[in-house]
This record gives structure tokens, sequence and C-alpha cells, in this order.
């Protein structure tokens, strides 16, 4: 069964503006799914319209086989939201915030609690239980934001940004937290800006521009479409004055760095012999994580 | 089994209470402070000097008028600036995002208004009591008056809050309606004082039937017809709350 199925969502605001021009997108029960695309291009529009904060102007929209415009009630109950800005008032507690949040989906108070400290303690706030939101850093904002999503427990959660502004360490204990969600069965949709996270953590990718999605395929297929690979090179060299070579190019980074991009196929023994050829020793090398950043750059352009 | 619109109501009540009390500086102590300089100079200073009003002393004929004073300013402020701030700091989207029913979601933030009126209106007519011995003539229309006016202006506060854009929005009502409209709503005198024309000017006051039959609740005598002012506040709760219903199902500055 499809958790979400969207077809021909439009949206036309009151100045005219079009923001979705007729998106059509599938989400299959248990995927991951990132929803990829530049500001502006949709994505926050697509995700309020699902959560009932902005009103759609024409399409259809069913979660888990169930049409939002018969029952959004029902609807409702099966969708964890984490939105983008942080929304929850600045002077109450963590955990008030999580346990009314339970509270507005009925679930009384002794459960509420229960699931209450099942998340902060996942997500690791339960120590902060007690503190005012005000008072947290970002990244403890941010994951106050999915405790909140999940306290009731749905079984599709849709991350807008969710790790924009968090450190490397906390993005990484995110993902470990998101992934394992995913593994117990959850549906979980993500916007990012990050095009690492949507490659370590997404299944299928759909990229949206311009208010219509211009691709949606799984991650696997997306990444075949790639003909170029980029590596970073540390170097021992006294100039990086490089000659070129055919379906290479080589740019210096600084005195001891070189990004090299290839075009698939060709073999990096050629460039290391071309290197070698002029007095450079490469040191150590690292695949440069942009596969899907490079995808998109020429998909969006 | 607690029906699940039951849980959202005492969700959202519970937290319209708790923010109450969390600043009760800013909501409790400054009415009762204004209220008692009133008594102070209106009642003893002032009121001492005068003879008084329909054989109440004069500072019994203004206590009622001053408490349903503080309970209708209190009641209008704290729905409006509960619904603007949850509304400014976009948390009213818990709730938007969540099953809760839009009914639900009105009585919810209305429960805080009265929470906040009634409370204050108990604390000024404690402190009432430390200037003078106040009657209570029915327990029952001092009660259903005093409830109902804050259900009222409760309701309205709300209706401010969901239009309201900017923080100047929510103090222009209060400033330029509610409060002259109370001043001339019989708190200080008996419109029966007043001559014919401005009599039937005040009549088309609402405020005025409010204070009246409060002041009945309490002394046992009243300018007007007290069912008239309970049919009055009936007909008002109606039509505001359907106007909050009307408003929130239209998505009138939540949603986009």
């Amino acid at each position: 069964m499809d958790a979400l199925s969207i077809k021909a969502l439009k949206k036309r605001y009151g100045s005219g503006l079009e923001a979705l021009k007729g998106i059509t997108l599938d989400v299959k029960e248990g995927e991951f799914f990132g929803l990829l695309g530049p500001n502006g291009a949709g994505k926050t529009t697509t995700i309020g319209i699902i959560t009932s904060l902005v009103t759609k102007t024409e399409g259809t929209i069913r979660v888990f086989g169930i049409d939002i415009d018969e029952d959004f009630s029902a609807a409702k109950r099966l969708i964890g939201v984490v939105p983008q800005e942080f929304n929850f008032s600045i002077f109450e507690k963590v955990e008030d915030i999580v346990c009314q949040q339970a509270g507005y989906y009925g679930i009384g108070r002794d459960q509420a609690q229960a699931s209450c400290e099942k998340y902060l303690r996942q997500l690791g706030l339960w120590e902060k239980r007690r503190t005012t939101a005000r008072e947290l850093s970002g990244g403890m904002k941010r994951r106050l934001m999915i405790a909140r999503g999940l306290v009731h427990e749905p079984e599709l959660l849709i991350l807008d940004e969710p790790t924009a502004g968090v450190d490397v360490e906390l993005r990484r204990g995110m993902w470990d937290f998101l992934e394992k969600l995913n593994q117990k069965g959850r549906t979980i949709i993500l916007t990012t800006h990050y095009l690492e996270e949507a490659e370590q953590l997404c299944s299928r990718i759909a990229i949206i521009a311009d208010g219509r999605i211009i691709e949606n395929s799984t991650k696997r297929e997306l990444l075949k479409k790639l003909d170029r690979e980029t590596f970073v090179f540390d170097v021992k060299a006294n100039n990086l004055q490089i000659a070129p070579l055919e379906q290479v190019s080589f740019t210096p980074l600084d005195d001891t760095t070189l990004e090299v991009t290839i075009t698939k196929g060709r073999s990096l023994n050629l460039v290391f012999e071309h290197l070698g050829r002029q007095g450079i020793e490469v040191d150590s090398l690292r695949n440069k994580t942009n596969r899907l950043e490079e995808i998109f750059m020429g998909m969006v352009e | 089994m607690i029906p699940e619109s039951l849980i959202c109501l005492y969700t959202i009540s519970r937290r319209e209470t708790t923010r109450i009390f969390r600043i009760w500086v800013q909501t409790l102590v400054p009415p009762v402070i204004t209220m008692t300089l009133y008594f102070i100079v209106f009642g003893s200073f002032i009121g001492s000097q005068l003879s008084g009003i329909k054989g109440f002393e004069y500072m019994a004929f203004i206590a009622p008028g001053l408490i349903m004073m503080s309970i209708i300013t209190n009641s209008y402020t704290n729905t409006v600036s509960s619904f603007f701030s949850t509304k400014f700091q976009k948390n009213i989207e818990e709730m938007l995002v969540s099953p809760t029913p839009n009914w639900v979601i009105v009585l919810g933030f209305v429960s805080g208004g009265v929470i906040r009126g009634l409370s204050v209106g108990l604390l000024v007519s404690l402190v009432s009591l430390i200037f003078i011995r106040l009657p209570l003539h029915s327990f029952v229309y001092t009660a259903l008056f005093a409830f109902l006016t804050s259900f009222v202006f409760s309701l309205a506060g709300m209706i401010n809050g969901i239009f309201a854009q900017k923080f100047d929005d929510i103090s222009i009502i209060p400033t330029f309606v509610i409060t002259p409209l109370t001043y001339l709503g019989g708190v200080f005198y008996s419109i029966s004082l007043l001559p014919d024309f401005w009599q039937m000017i005040s009549k088309a006051n609402p405020i005025i039937y409010m204070i009246d039959g409060f002041r009945f609740g309490f002394l046992g005598i009243a300018d007007m017809r007290v069912t008239t002012g309970l049919g009055m506040l009936l007909i008002f709760a109606v039509v505001l709350f359907s106007i909050n219903l009307y408003l929130l199902k239209k998505g009138t500055g939540i949603r986009t």
C-alpha cells in the first residue's frame, strides 16, 4: 500500500504565485523517501498541504488510502511532522511540549507521559525534560521537535530539513535514529539540503524544482545517471601546475590538495601515472561525497 | 473511556491555565492592584462624601461593577494575547496538524479566558471585602452573569486574536472599545440618574446589562430586566462562538 499518494497537486496563493504546478508522487509503505529541491521549489508547501497548514488549490492526497478531503482527522492520526522552523512555545518545558502534543491527538495523560519518556530518552533529552525550550541548544530544539512528532506513534513521519544547523556528530546520531525508526517499519519522508544526507538515508528520491517533480527514482538508478566521479587527493609536490589529461580535470584546492574529476570508466591508475610523471606523489585520497549534488545541480540548473 | 475530544480540550485548557499561573505577575496581580486603588480612591475617599444610590452605600454600589470590569478585561485580554502569542510563536501548528476539532480549539482557549476572568473576579471580590460588607442577594444570578460575561468576552478576545497580525492589534479593541463601554456601562452610576436621552443611548451598550445583572446578584437592585441581560449574553455567546468556528474553519490568519 502507498503510505502517501499525491495526484496532480496544485497550489496557487492569493498573490497569484503558483507554488505547486501539479505534483504527482507516491511513497510506498516502509520507504525512506527523500524530497530534494532548491529553496522555494515547493517542498515545504507540499508538506504544509499534507499536514493541513496550507490549503490546496487542486489535486488529491491519500494517506494510507485515506483521502484527506474525506477524513482529514483519520489521516492526521497517521502523520507525524517535524517542521523546518521551530514552532513550539519557547516558554514551555520540554516534557510539557511533548505531552501536550499527545493530548492533541486524544492520547490520555498516562500513555502520553510514557510515550514522551520513551522518545525523550531515545533522543537524549530526558535529562532536559524540565528545561524550558528557550534554554535548549539548536540541536536539542531539533530533537525536541522529532520527539514531539513521534509521540503519537505515527505510521508516516515527515521531516522538513531536520538537520539544518546541526553539527556533524549530532547529525550522524540523528541519522542512526531515523534509520532505526525506518527499519522498525515507519515510513519516512525527508526533505534536506544536505545531499549527503539523502544519499546516506533515502532509498527513493524525488527532486522538485519550480513546483514540479523533475525526477523520481530509486537512489541506485539516480546514481547510475552520474557519469563523473570526484576525488580529493592529498599530494606532495613542488608545483601543482598539471599537464592536461583527457577526460580528467584537476583543480588544486591548496598547495597539497587536489580535486580530481574523472569520467566514469577511466582508470585511476592512469591518473596516478600521469601525476607520477610530473613528480607529484599521492599520499592519500578520498571520495568527495557529492555524488548526488552533482546530479542535483545538473538537473535544477 | 474518555472521549478523545475531551482529552484534547483538557490539554488545551491545562496549557492555558498553566500559562496564567506561570505569568501570574502579569495576569493576576495587576488587576488586583488596579481595583484596590479604585476601591480606595472612589470607594473610600470620594464615596464617603457621596450619598448612597438606591439605598446602598456608594462603595457597595460600585463594587459589583468593578469586579465585573476586571472580569471583562481579563477574560478578553487572556484569549487575545494567548491566541496571538500561540500564532506568533507558530505553536498553533501543534494543534492544527493534530485531529483536534475546531470547536475544541475555541473552547480550549476560551476556558483559559474564563479561568483567568473568574480568578481575577474572585480575587477582586475578596479585596472588596476589606473595604465593605457586600451582600449576596442571589448566588445563581451572580455566578451566571460572571460566567456568561467571561465566556462572551473570551470569545470576543479570540476573534481579535485570530485577526491580529502584530502586537499593536491586540490592544486596539480593549483600549478604544471595551474600556469606554465599561466606564459608560454603569460601573460608577445608576443609569436611572441620567437624563432620558442619555439613558436611551446607554441602553445600546451591551455591557450595561451585564454589570446591571451582576449587581442584581449581589444587591438585588437593577435598572433593567435581568432576564434581558441573560438573554443577550446567550445570544452573544452563540453568535461569537459561531464566528470563531467559521474563522478557524476558513483558516483566517492561521492557514495559507
